[in-house]
């Protein structure tokens, strides 16, 4: 007993050492004291500004909105802001709106291109090429090309003011991207674990259902969160397609507290906390994952 | 008796699909040993791809419905003189049918033999070249040195990420808040010190430079990261042999980052060029185009022509977005073309 303790103590040690030894190899010579202190300076620099803004908007949240406009830090802090917000406006109606659009848009998007991910990943079949280069294109059009044959279409079809409709206009942005996305999902996962279901008996569309795609799911969560959050933000639709208060989503309905005549900058800053703080608080947890999925798809096409 | 029907349409889908499947895999199996195919027929052809077809099926038939068709008829109107009071409309029970009429090229020629065209060309891709460059600098800079081994590392990436993490239109609000000419807080910090207000949305000048950095704000995060990544990938290896070498931290960063950033580099300069050369919400949320024109770039100005100006002009709108369409794919060719002389598999 004691001796195994004193062996494993030993291993730990020697890989200590080990790690210790990779340290000083990485760090690649000392700096020194000046050149730390202007790495920090640099960096709490950068930080403060990529912080302030956001953390200005959550202070003025906190203040009565008349003084919105002051710059002390804090001043009387309360929650009159908020309650404003969630009785007399419209927030609730726009935030219910925007979930819905961004979030059957999301499912939908996610459910369409899965399967083409997958088989552009996987297999070589005529007409992949024109496909790949169609998928990467639709990624780069402007909305302006789409946004007045798509306005004229759902006003034939009566969906202006309809979420439905921008849900179906969200979709030319979702489905080329979440499919491209996919690709490089699919791209990390060994081709050997496709060769072992055909040994099985599997047919593809077998492999891809039982085999790749609960292996898949980190893969499919961060498209659809990022799905979620290009239709969450998006604006120039949202703009144009959708009037009347209560019709809005929050990227219009924003719209509405800041207009050229007046500025409720109390009530816009604790809708920009309500909006910020849930994504915010999610996508610090996902982006390490969101960069490599976007990157590799591209890299690797 | 419904029950019997749907089994035996079950069981001979079954036997349809491992037939199939048989026949699939007999010819890929062939293929990947690297004989060559016999037979080209489309019978064939279907019989070895029809999976991969039927799975790609459900994608090109949205993107052939909601992004085809559009783009066919943005093309079509921009050909004609739509505008809101001739086209298709119902008001109330009553439909009016449409009455615009074919124009040809009349709608390109008027809109590429008019100054404004220019003028926001020349913005356009200022802002664009200005945005993406800094952001690239400033974003290569930070994760030079995040990359670095030392206390606090892990709190400054995450401070620096969370421009990112904020949705896009809340931040542009809260920079409209901050930018604010009477009473926002840079303006009161400036005055603190002495200094007159800025007109920062209010000046065509400072309204560019405004909107130019709050486009970097926002991009810089995603640049970072990225880089960052890439920065990890390179092997410490080349440069513990570079400073055996003597080689000093410039030319270190020089031989040895940059070209092994290379690959990441080029994927992110391309994304982040397309989108900020579409990048509709900072303009419009932000200046509006404003002050005047001054910085209106060529997304904005073709929503503009749809849904600002009266009457709305439906040609105008989607000539301009099909002359920006064009500029993008000759941007991608151009870029591509250049990467391969280079050597880069794209």
């Amino acid at each position: 007993m004691t001796v195994t303790t004193a062996d494993q103590t030993a291993r730990e040690k020697t890989a200590r050492d080990e790690g210790a030894r990779g340290k000083t190899a990485r760090a690649r010579g000392s700096r020194s004291p000046l050149a730390s202190v202007g790495l920090h300076a640099t960096l709490l620099v950068a930080s403060v500004v990529a912080v302030f803004p956001v953390l200005w908007i959550l202070l003025t949240s906190l203040k009565p909105a008349k003084y919105a406009i002051t710059t002390d830090f804090v001043k009387e802090p309360n929650l009159g802001n908020y309650r404003y917000l969630l009785e007399d406006s419209h927030f609730l109606a726009w935030f219910g709106n925007s979930v819905l659009v961004a979030g059957v848009t999301t499912v939908l998007g996610v459910f369409i291109a899965a399967t083409t991910g997958y088989a552009v990943s996987r297999f070589k079949f005529p007409g992949m090429k024109p496909l790949m280069w169609t998928l990467l294109i639709t990624q780069m059009f402007p909305m302006a090309i789409l946004i007045v044959p798509l306005y004229n279409l759902m006003g034939d079809l009566g969906l202006l003011n309809q979420p439905l409709g921008l849900i179906i206009t969200y979709l030319t942005i979702a489905v080329p991207f979440c499919a491209w996305m996919m690709k490089g999902f699919f791209d990390t996962i060994p081709v050997e674990i496709d060769e072992s279901g055909r040994v099985d008996g599997l047919n593809p569309f077998g492999t891809f259902w039982r085999l790749i795609l609960p292996l898949a799911k980190p893969g499919l969560a961060v498209t659809g969160f990022y799905a979620f959050i290009t239709a969450w933000g998006e604006v120039a639709y949202a703009s144009a397609f959708m009037v009347g208060d209560e019709n809005l989503t929050l990227a219009g309905g924003l719209q509405t507290f800041v207009t050229q005549y007046t500025s409720n900058w109390g009530a816009m800053s604790a809708a920009s906390v309500l909006i910020a703080i849930p994504a915010a608080i999610f996508f610090l947890f996902a982006q390490r994952h969101l960069v490599a999925g976007m990157t590799a798809g591209a890299t690797k096409g | 008796m419904a029950a019997d029907t749907s089994q035996s349409v079950a069981k001979a889908a079954g036997a349809d699909a491992g037939e199939n499947s048989g026949a699939a895999r007999g010819p890929s199996r062939a293929t990947a040993n690297g004989n060559p195919r016999p037979g080209r027929g489309l019978g064939r052809a279907l019989a070895t791809h029809w999976y991969a077809w039927a799975m790609v099926a459900p994608v090109v038939l949205v993107l052939g419905v909601i992004i085809g068709w559009p783009l066919v008829r943005g093309v079509y109107l921009s050909l004609t003189d739509a505008n809101e009071r001739n086209v298709s409309r119902t008001i109330g029970v009553r439909h009016i049918e449409a009455t615009y009429e074919f124009v040809g090229l009349d709608n390109y020629t008027a809109v590429l033999g008019d100054p404004v065209f220019w003028q926001r060309l020349v913005w356009t891709v200022l802002w664009t070249v200005a945005c993406v460059s800094i952001t690239f600098v400033l974003g290569l800079a930070l994760a030079t040195m995040l990359n670095r081994q030392f206390r606090g590392r892990a709190a400054y990436r995450m401070a620096l990420i969370l421009p990112w993490a904020v949705p896009g239109f809340v931040s542009v609000f809260a920079w409209r808040f901050l930018f604010n000419r009477d009473n926002g807080i840079l303006n009161k910090v400036l005055d603190g010190g002495g200094i007159s207000a800025v007109p920062w949305l209010d000046d065509p000048t400072w309204a560019k430079f405004s909107v130019i950095a709050v486009n970097v704000w926002l991009g810089v995060p995603f640049m970072m990261v990225a880089l960052l990544g890439g920065l990890q990938s390179i092997p410490g290896e080349l440069y513990e042999a570079a400073e055996m070498d003597g080689a000093r931290p410039w030319q270190r960063f020089r031989h040895i980052t940059l070209p092994g950033l290379r690959a990441v580099s080029m994927t992110v300069i391309l994304l982040s060029t397309i989108w900020t050369f579409n990048m509709f919400p900072v303009i419009f949320l932000l200046t509006r185009g404003g002050p005047g024109d001054s910085t209106e770039i060529l997304v904005t100005q073709a929503f503009r022509e749809a849904f600002i100006a009266s009457p709305r002009d439906f040609a105008g709108s989607a000539t301009w977005g099909v002359l920006i369409l064009a500029l993008l794919m000759i941007f991608a060719l151009v870029y591509r073309r250049s990467l391969r002389k280079q050597g880069e598999v794209w």
